[in-house]
C-alpha cells in the first residue's frame, strides 16, 4: 500500500511539472525510438543487401581465363588460358574443398522465338550444378536442367522469368512448350523463380536462357567455356580453394601459380565479408547515435529529478525525523527515476514496434525491396534495455544521493 | 535518561559563526514532564534538535541512555530517532498525500514492521488520540487539532521513550491546544518522557519542570508544583 502511494505521489509530482515531465519522457522515448528503430532498419537493410547479393549465388567464385604474364618452364608470356568443361571436372576431382563447380558457355544475341514473339538474348550452356551455385530456383511446375539433359545433350531450355513474360505472357507456365533457337526446337523445362539480384557479370538472370553445356557445344561448336563458377564447402575456405585452383590449373596449363594475371577471379565471399564489416560499422554508428540521444534524454531526467528533490526537501526532512535512513530516501527517488525512464522507454518501444509492424503491411512491399524488413532483434531490445537501465541509474543517482545526504534540520526548516 | 554536558552548537552563516547553544548542561530522567521556555532565538529549537538526534553537538557530550551520541553515523542517528524518539512539530509535518493511517504507519515502515501488524497498531494509536473514525482521511480533510493528534499518534508509533514537541500548540486554537496538552499529560502519566519546547508560559505551567533558555544558555531550571 505504501509503495502504491509512492507511485501515486510520483504521479502527482509529474502532474505538477506537466510540461517538464512530458519533455523529459519524450527525451527518453525519442532516444529509445532512435536506438531501436535505427538498429531495426540496420538489421533489415543488412539482410536485404545480403539477399540481393546472393541473387547471383551464395559465396560463389567466378573464374575467367586470361593471359599469362610470367614465363614458366620455357613457355613465354601472353598465352591465353581457356577452359573446357573437363577442366571444371578436373578441379572438382583435385580439390576436396570444392563443393560445386560448373562451366559456363555464353553466346550473345541469340534469337529466341515462340510463335510470333521473338527476342534477342544471351544464351548460356551450363552444367546442372549451375542452378544451385547461382541460386536459380525453378518456379513451381518446372525444373532446372539435369544430368540426363547433359548426358543425352537434350535440347531442353530453362528461361529467365522476364524472358518468359515476354515470350509466353506474364505468369504463365511454359513448361513443355517448344521455342526455336536459330531454327532448332528446344523444349522449355522450367522458369526462374523471381529473385532479387544486385550484381552480375553477363546480364541479369531474369533475361537469360540456359541450355545444357553438352547441347551448347554440339549446337554452336564452342570449344571453350567463357568462365567457371564454383563454391567452396565453406565460405571461409574460399581463399584456400582459390589458391588450389591457381596451383592445379597452373600445373595443367603450365603457368606459374604465382602469376595472378593468368586467371581472373571474382570471389563474392569478399563481398560478403565486406557487407559483414560494413554493416558492423554501420550498426555501431547507428547504435552510438541512438545511445547519445538516450544520454541526452537521461540528462533531462536528472534535471527534473533535481527539481523534484528540491521541491520535496521538507518531506525528506519529515521522513528522516521519523527514522528513514539515507538508503530509504535514495531508493525512493531512484524508483521514481526508473519509473520515468520505464514509462518513456515503454512508449518508445511500443512506437518502434508499431513502425516495424507498418513495414510488414502489404502496401509497404515496394519499400522493403529497397530498405529490407526492419526487425527488432532480441539482442537490440536487450541492449537498449541495458542502456536504459544505465541511463536511469546515472540520471537518478546524483539527485537521489543529494536527497539522501540532506541535513534533516535544514530540510525540515524548508 | 538524557544527559547533556556543556553542550554547544555553532552554526556557520557564511563565514560568521553563530552560537546557538553555549555550554548547556542538563539531565532529564526517564518519565519526566519538562518544558523548555525561551524567546525565539534562545536556542530552544536547537536544543530539541540535539536531544532528538536530528543534529549533533559541536562541543560537549550528549549521552542518551548512557550512549554517546556525537560521532554516531547518520544511519545510527536515524535508528535512534526511529526507535527512541517521537517528534511533534508546530506545523504538524504530516505527509499531504498520505492518509492519517499511512502517516501513523510511516515510522513502523522504517522499523520494517509487517503490514498487518503495522496497520492494527496504527489504528489503535489513532483510537488513543480520539481519531479512530478519521483513519482514511488525508491531512487536508482534518482540522488543525485533528492533524496534531495524528502527528502525536505517529510520534507514538514505535513506542518511543521520549516525546519531543516543538511548539505543539503554536498553530492551534486554544481549545485544541488544551486537548493536546491533556494528551501530553496522559503520556507522562503512562511513563513517557515528555519534553515540550514552547514560549507559552501557560503550557509550561502544566509541566513538572521548566528549563529557561536565553541566548543559548540555560538560565534557570526549576521544578513546578
Amino acid at each position: 500500500m505504501y509503495y502504491l502511494k509512492l507511485v501515486g505521489q510520483f504521479y502527482q509530482d509529474m502532474r505538477r511539472q506537466k510540461l517538464r515531465t512530458f519533455l523529459t519522457m519524450f527525451g527518453i522515448c525519442w532516444g529509445t525510438i532512435a536506438v531501436v528503430l535505427l538498429l531495426a532498419f540496420g538489421v533489415g537493410l543488412e539482410a536485404r543487401s545480403r539477399q540481393s547479393m546472393h541473387g547471383m549465388g551464395t559465396n560463389v567464385v567466378i573464374l575467367w581465363g586470361s593471359k599469362t604474364t610470367m614465363p614458366f618452364e620455357g613457355m613465354g608470356i601472353g598465352r591465353q588460358i581457356r577452359f573446357r568443361q573437363e577442366d571444371a571436372e578436373y578441379l572438382e576431382r583435385k580439390i576436396p574443398q570444392m563443393a560445386l563447380i560448373s562451366a559456363e558457355y555464353s553466346k550473345w544475341n541469340v534469337k529466341i522465338i515462340y510463335k510470333k514473339n521473338a527476342r534477342s538474348i544471351t544464351l548460356k550452356g551450363v552444367q546442372p550444378s549451375f542452378g544451385e551455385l547461382r541460386n536459380i530456383i525453378p518456379e513451381q511446375g518446372g525444373r532446372f536442367l539435369n544430368d540426363l539433359d547433359m548426358q543425352h545433350s537434350r535440347r531442353t531450355i530453362f528461361l529467365g522469368n522476364k524472358l518468359r513474360d515476354a515470350l509466353f505472357g506474364e505468369g504463365s507456365n511454359p513448361a513443355g512448350r517448344v521455342v526455336m533457337l536459330g531454327g532448332v526446337p528446344y523444349t522449355v523445362v522450367g522458369v526462374l523463380q523471381k529473385k532479387t539480384q544486385n550484381s552480375n557479370y553477363s546480364g541479369s538472370d531474369e533475361n537469360m536462357a540456359l541450355i545444357p553445356a553438352s547441347t551448347f557445344r554440339g549446337s554452336y561448336g564452342h570449344r571453350y567455356a567463357d568462365n567457371l563458377v564454383y563454391r567452396a564447402v565453406d565460405p571461409d575456405l574460399s581463399e584456400l580453394v582459390n589458391k588450389d585452383v591457381y596451383r592445379e590449373l597452373g600445373r595443367r596449363f603450365k603457368f606459374d601459380p604465382a602469376d595472378k594475371e593468368a586467371l581472373s577471379l571474382w570471389d563474392t565471399t569478399e563481398g560478403d565479408r565486406f557487407i559483414k564489416y560494413f554493416f558492423m560499422g554501420f550498426k555501431a554508428f547507428l547504435a552510438i547515435a541512438g545511445v547519445f540521444t538516450l544520454l541526452v534524454g537521461g540528462i533531462g531526467v536528472a534535471n527534473i529529478m533535481y527539481v523534484v528533490v528540491r521541491e520535496r526537501r521538507r518531506e525528506v526532512g519529515i521522513k528522516m525525523a521519523l527514522g528513514a535512513t539515507g538508503k530509504t530516501i535514495l531508493m525512493q527517488f531512484m524508483v521514481e527515476t526508473f519509473l520515468i525512464v520505464a514509462l518513456g522507454a515503454g512508449v518508445g518501444f511500443g512506437f518502434s514496434a508499431a513502425v516495424v509492424q507498418v513495414f510488414k503491411l502489404p502496401i509497404m512491399s515496394n519499400v522493403i525491396i529497397y530498405v529490407g524488413t526492419p526487425t527488432i532483434s532480441p539482442a537490440v531490445a536487450l541492449g537498449t534495455m541495458l542502456v536504459l537501465g544505465i541511463v536511469g541509474f546515472s540520471a537518478g543517482y546524483a539527485p537521489a544521493r543529494r536527497a539522501a545526504r540532506m541535513d534533516p534540520v535544514r530540510a525540515l526548516e524548508f | 535518561m538524557i544527559e547533556l554536558e556543556k553542550v554547544s552548537k555553532v552554526y556557520r552563516m557564511g563565514t560568521v559563526p553563530v552560537v546557538a547553544l553555549d555550554g548547556v548542561s542538563v539531565e532529564i530522567a526517564a518519565g519526566e514532564f519538562v518544558s523548555v521556555l525561551g524567546p525565539s532565538g534562545s536556542g530552544k529549537s536547537t536544543l530539541m534538535h540535539l536531544i532528538g538526534c536530528l543534529d549533533t553537538p559541536s562541543g560537549g557530550t550528549y549521552r542518551l541512555d548512557g550512549r554517546r551520541v556525537e560521532g554516531l553515523k547518520r544511519n545510527d542517528l536515524a535508528e535512534i530517532r526511529n526507535r527512541k524518539i517521537g517528534f511533534v512539530f508546530q506545523n504538524f509535518n504530516l505527509l499531504g498525500y498520505a492518509t492519517a493511517l499511512e502517516n501513523v504507519e510511516l515510522p513502523m515502515v522504517y522499523k520494517k514492521m509487517r503490514g498487518r501488524e503495522r496497520k492494527s497498531k496504527a489504528l489503535e494509536l489513532l483510537g488513543l488520540v480520539g481519531l479512530g473514525d478519521r483513519a482514511v482521511h488525508r491531512p487536508s480533510e482534518l482540522s488543525g487539532g485533528q492533524r496534531q493528534r495524528v502527528a502525536l499518534a505517529r510520534a507514538l508509533a514505535n513506542d518511543p521513550e521520549i516525546i519531543l514537541a516543538d511548539e505543539p500548540t503554536g498553530n492551534l486554537d486554544s481549545q485544541s491546544g488544551r486537548e493536546i496538552v491533556q494528551l501530553f499529560r496522559k503520556l507522562h502519566q503512562a511513563g513517557k518522557t515528555v519534553i515540550v519546547v514552547t514560549h507559552d508560559k501557560t503550557i509550561a505551567a502544566e509541566t513538572r519542570r521548566v528549563l529557561n533558555l536565553f541566548d543559548g544558555k540555560l538560565v534557570s531550571d526549576s521544578p513546578n508544583h
